[in-house]
């Protein structure tokens, strides 16, 4: 009832562009970004910002970016991890080489590296496919984190062999170091996220994005009708690592503060596929909805028991927590295995109906 | 230049220098890779049978060897708790058939991926809640002993180790090649539709390989465990297995054995030789690069099934 | 029926995030120590007991003395898998819940709360693990790693060498490898390695294992080459109890085989069965059970009933080490009470127990202590004490000591570690504060 399109009227074709073309579309947007920039910060005590958002809206922007390449592009990548690895130790070298270079600058150049070598390890997608395409991005992921341990001159040689995040700020505030706010990087974060998050929509549903589904669904077929496996197939590398390493500069600059390569191992990677395939391949919106579920379905877990009263041992309760982890991730991929994405569309038709179905 | 001569001229010299040290780095790259192709095969049963890329392998691993143990430690003899675990595996597989992939019949490879990924916490948080999170010694007997033979020192317990998991592997590798339950397991890889309706019961199919899985996973587990301690790093040893993969095709055995021991040979002959010129430690990544060459000229794998495209 | 589900879920998570926020009062009545636990995950072998020794001692206080001064002491566990991100969200947590006082036990993790440490006003101990630099208590204000670092723990290793070889002038020409965990911390002891063979001329071969250390052929197959007389290992979780196993196939005598302090325990060497006879390693403390504050806590915390205690693992090396750093943290305060008076600590004030921290051998005793460990005193300038290491080696079923405790090589790793900090500092544009 509340939710269709009847009565809006397109009149340009700008209106009929427009990336939400259905007010109601347009209204939940902006209540989001209302919560998101006003009510969050409100309420939320560095717990929540440092435990929980911070790195929900890090983890988020790395789950889109891998989105593009594996759910638009149907490019499987394994190698996340190490993209975001590139991100953060460019990060580090940009900003204790240039100590005066803006660091909101300086975390979008990190991505351009960041897709510079996510083009290379791309080429090998030309002629690998599926499932073995994930050894090129293994060995991505392999390689990379042993140059960064290996090589002093990654983290400037220090002894320790870890980045720490510099203090640095942006018009008189703390963007990174210990004392940066938590309400300041969480605004740096969440204003990243929105905006990748609006180009990416704007991108899959403009012409790379469609090239990108035709390569997906069909690469051949593709080819045939005009579109440059190439050049597609690396753009997709670009952006996606692009995406990645911008993601794993916040992860440090604006999260952690202080990281070894242990920080971006496989498992970072394994974790944003999961972002992914639960939140629905092929979605951005799916890809923030992932996230959260990966981020809060585990603290919820933990948190849930003694709060009700119930006090298990530490051990146990860990135990418990991921059964129940796992039990949650099948039953759910069995009752929907399209993603949130798909789930949030099905709630979509509903709405247009309720509360008269037919 | 130093740096130059120490990748092309040094190892060469090295090798010829003592060809029988040469000779122990490539058995020692044998009897690795063999172990390699072990712990791949899990992995190349299930997906030939189920299309499914299990990531839950190197928790079944974890899950068989701490349940072994743990029995083990109640006082079982060796004969009867090897009994015991093996008819858990079978448990678990047909706890898997039913909870699981019977309801995700159809769907696409990275989605029943996904749900081997909620197996592995399932595996992971079970099999430390019954037997603790403690690394536990393991001996069932296997030789442990050095000796020298030809100037070369060799253990028993390598020895015995890889001939075990050559057996294993050559076993299998039989079984589904000769017997009717093989035929019919190459049957459901190749087309489930086509299999179910010429009467291959789908079903007892999938648990019958995912049991073998688990006998493999047991296997491994005992393997490596006997090495190292069971503990819960057994479950990524997977990760050692996913280049072995790659480079033979997820759909073949042989694969899985060529695979591991190019491995097994590849890295440790690159290690000893030439990772002292990289700073050491560039086994890792090696073994994925390697994989990685060979898959620009043979896209599916070395054995793989070529992959026909059609519009 | 989905809608309903989601409804519900939806009411769960807020319910959550109410409780959460509320659960930041903390219950002032007690000294709060915050435990972050592995008991789960690959590093639980070392975890357990680990966590197991730190709360015993700590519940010790309460049943035996009282608390401190009459302070009850309270902890709470959170568990983090050796998971630095799982460790931010205890961080958090226990911060919120008044912590005063944090011990990581995690490489990654301390990396990560060093900067913190001294915006929250919470005092971090390292106790033999994490940044070497942090000895320099001009820079690393809120940071402790006494009584000795990886870098003191290396020199002393060479100087142990030494003693074996016949002195530090027969060094010249010996043959040490250095097998280390591919990461930050394995690399520790490099650098301090690095200068003292430029000083003492001996050969020193390094080789890298990749985490997590299962497969290690490669690099014994390398020593078969090399033929090291000496080995020291900085290991941690699986790869050590592999490497002693490969150490055996290899042929290499045990007794010339050392690991560091966190690659000597009795899970890395009963797995290897007999072999590990001979095995040594680097220690900070006695183990077993024949130490007083051992007694004690089988008396009080588990009622006399030892069996029980030994499933809790008391006695173990990493038990034992626990044991050690709770003693650490309550003398800490115990010191502060003495300037700020008998009441809870805060973070600040810990800080200063921490740094004005000084165990004679009078307190040993007292504690029952004496011959545990060795008496050091902290200051403002030297967080780390540059405390004596011993070594220990494996018997079959414990451990025993084959050395006199030595004395790290002063003079070559302290102005290495104010050069780190110094660099550190001018990184962070961190002003070195004056001690004097």
């Amino acid at each position: 009832m509340f939710y269709r399109e009847a009565g809006q009227f397109k009149t340009t074709y700008e209106a009929d562009q427009g990336i939400f073309p259905i007010i109601q579309d347009r209204w939940f947007i902006a209540i989001m970004l209302v919560i998101s920039f006003v009510v969050i910060p409100y309420f939320a005590n560095e717990y929540w910002f440092q435990a929980v958002i911070i790195p929900l809206y890090i983890y988020a922007i790395a789950a889109i970016g891998l989105n593009i390449l594996t759910g638009y592009a149907g490019q499987v990548s394994l190698g996340t991890g190490a993209f975001m690895a590139i991100g953060a130790y460019a990060t580090y070298k940009l900003c204790t080489a240039f100590p005066d270079l803006n660091i909101l600058i300086v975390f979008v150049m990190s991505g351009l590296f960041s897709a510079g070598v996510g083009i290379i390890f791309g080429i090998p997608s030309l002629r690998i496919k599926g499932f073995y395409l994930a050894v090129a991005t293994l060995a991505a992921q392999f390689f990379i984190l042993w140059l960064f341990n290996k090589v002093g001159w990654f983290y400037n040689n220090n002894p320790s062999g870890t980045i720490t995040a510099p203090p640095r700020e942006v018009l008189g505030i703390m963007i990174t170091g210990p004392n940066a706010l938590a309400i300041t990087r969480y605004y740096v974060v969440l204003s990243f996220l929105v905006v990748f998050a609006l180009a990416a929509k704007n991108i899959v549903r403009g012409r790379i994005g469609r090239s990108w589904m035709a390569i997906r669904d069909m690469d051949i077929a593709a080819e045939i009708i005009g579109i440059e496996p190439l050049k597609t197939k690396l753009m997709a590398f670009a952006i996606s690592s692009f995406y990645c390493g911008v993601a794993g500069a916040l992860y440090i600059f604006c999260w952690l503060g202080s990281a070894e390569t242990e920080a971006f191992d496989i498992n970072l990677s394994f974790l944003i596929l999961f972002m992914i395939i639960v939140g629905g391949l092929g979605s951005i919106m799916g890809s923030i909805m992932g996230a959260a579920f990966i981020t809060l379905l585990p603290i919820f877990l933990t948190n849930f028991p003694p709060m009700i009263g119930i006090q298990i041992a530490s051990d146990l309760a860990k135990h418990l927590e991921e059964i129940i982890f796992g039990v949650l991730i099948v039953f759910f991929l069995i009752v929907e295995p399209h993603g949130l994405a798909r789930l949030w569309q099905i709630v979509k038709e509903k709405l247009r109906q309720w509360p008269f179905p037919y | 230049m130093e740096f130059l001569e120490s990748i092309f001229i040094l190892p060469f010299l090295d090798i010829a220098d003592s060809p029988i040290f040469f000779l122990e780095v490539v058995i020692s790259g044998v009897l690795a890779g063999v172990m390699y192709s072990l712990v791949a095969l899990g992995f190349v049963l299930i997906f030939k049978a189920s299309g499914v890329f299990n990531f839950a392998q190197g928790a079944m691993v974890l899950f068989a060897a701490l349940t072994l143990v743990g029995l083990m430690e109640q006082g079982v003899p060796i004969f009867f708790a090897i009994l015991i675990t093996m008819a858990v595996m079978v448990l678990l597989a047909i706890l898997i058939e039913k909870m699981m992939l019977r309801h995700l019949v159809n769907q696409e490879g990275i989605i029943l991926f996904m749900a081997t990924i909620g197996l592995n916490f399932i595996l992971e948080g079970v099999g430390q809640i019954a037997w603790g999170s403690d690394v536990k010694k393991l001996d069932v007997g296997l030789p442990d002993k050095n000796f020298e033979y030809g100037g070369m020192l060799l253990n028993t317990l390598d020895l015995s180790a890889a001939l075990i998991a050559a057996i294993m592997v050559t076993v299998l590798a039989l079984f589904f090649q000769y017997t009717g339950t093989g035929r019919a397991l190459r049957a459901v890889a190749d087309d489930h539709q086509a299999a179910m309706s010429v009467g291959i019961p789908l079903k007892s199919i999938w648990i019958i390989v995912w049991s073998v899985a688990g006998f493999v996973a047991l296997v491994a587990g005992i393997l490596w465990g006997t090495k190292a301690g069971v503990q819960f790093s057994l479950v990524l040893i997977a990760l050692k297995a996913l280049p072995v993969l790659i480079l033979g095709g997820f759909t073949s055995i042989p694969g899985a054995i060529i695979g591991g021991l190019i491995i097994g040979v590849g890295e440790k002959v690159v290690e000893v030789y030439w990772g002292p010129a990289f700073g050491g430690a560039i086994e890792g990544w090696f073994a994925y690069m390697l994989a990685l060459a060979f898959l620009m000229f043979r896209p599916q794998g070395l054995f793989g099934e070529k992959i026909i495209e059609r519009v | 029926m989905k809608m309903h589900n989601l409804v519900l879920a939806a009411a769960g998570f807020a319910a959550c995030a109410v409780g959460v926020m509320e659960s930041k009062i903390a219950a002032a009545a007690d000294q709060f120590f915050p435990l972050l636990v592995y008991r789960t995950g690959p590093y639980a072998p070392n975890g357990i007991p680990l966590a197991n020794g730190l709360r015993d001692y700590y519940s010790m206080i309460n049943l035996r003395d009282g608390g401190i001064n009459g302070i009850k002491t309270s902890v709470e566990e959170c568990e983090t898998k050796y998971n630095t991100k799982l460790g931010v969200e205890c961080y958090e947590k226990l911060k919120g819940k008044g912590a005063t006082l944090f011990t990581p036990f995690s490489t990654g993790m301390t990396y990560q709360l060093i900067p913190k440490a001294k915006v929250d006003k919470i005092p971090l101990m390292t106790m033999g693990y994490g940044r070497t630099a942090a000895g320099d208590g001009r820079v690393f204000k809120w940071t402790f790693n006494f009584p000795t670092t990886y870098w003191s723990q290396a020199s002393a290793f060479v100087k142990y060498v030494a003693s074996q070889e016949g002195g530090m002038n027969k060094l010249n020409g010996v043959h040490i490898a250095h097998i280390y965990h591919n990461s930050a911390y394995g690399k520790e002891a490099n650098p301090t390695l690095d200068a003292l063979q430029k000083i003492h001329g001996f050969k020193l071969t390094k080789i890298a294992v990749d985490h997590p250390g299962q497969e290690q052929k490669s690099a014994w197959l390398q020593v078969r080459r090399k033929r090291p007389d000496w080995i020291f290992m900085s290991g941690w979780g699986v790869m050590n109890q592999v490497a002693i196993k490969e150490a055996v196939s290899a042929g290499f005598p045990m007794d010339h085989f050392v690991g560091n302090w966190w690659s000597g325990s009795e899970s890395d060497t009963i797995p290897a069965g007999d072999g590990a006879f001979g095995y040594k390693s680097a220690a900070l403390h006695g183990t077993g059970t024949d130490w007083p504050v051992i007694q004690d806590i089988i008396k009080h915390v588990y009622r006399g009933d030892a069996a029980k205690a030994a499933e809790n693992k008391i006695g173990d090396v990493i038990y034992n080490r626990g044991v050690l750093n709770a003693m650490f943290n309550i003398e800490a305060v115990r010191t502060a009470q003495g300037k700020y008076g008998n009441k809870v600590m805060q973070g600040e004030q810990v800080r200063w127990g921490l740094e004005n921290l000084n165990i004679t051998t009078a307190k040993l005793k007292a504690l029952g202590m004496e011959g545990f460990t060795q008496p050091f005193t902290v200051t403002c300038a030297d967080h780390e004490s540059g405390g004596p290491v011993i070594f220990q080696q494996w018997t079959g079923n414990g451990w025993k000591f084959v050395s006199d405790w030595i004395t790290p090589i002063t003079s070559v790793v302290r102005p290495m570690i104010e050069e780190a900090a110094a660099a550190y500092a001018k990184e962070n544009k961190i002003t070195p504060r004056t001690c004097s």
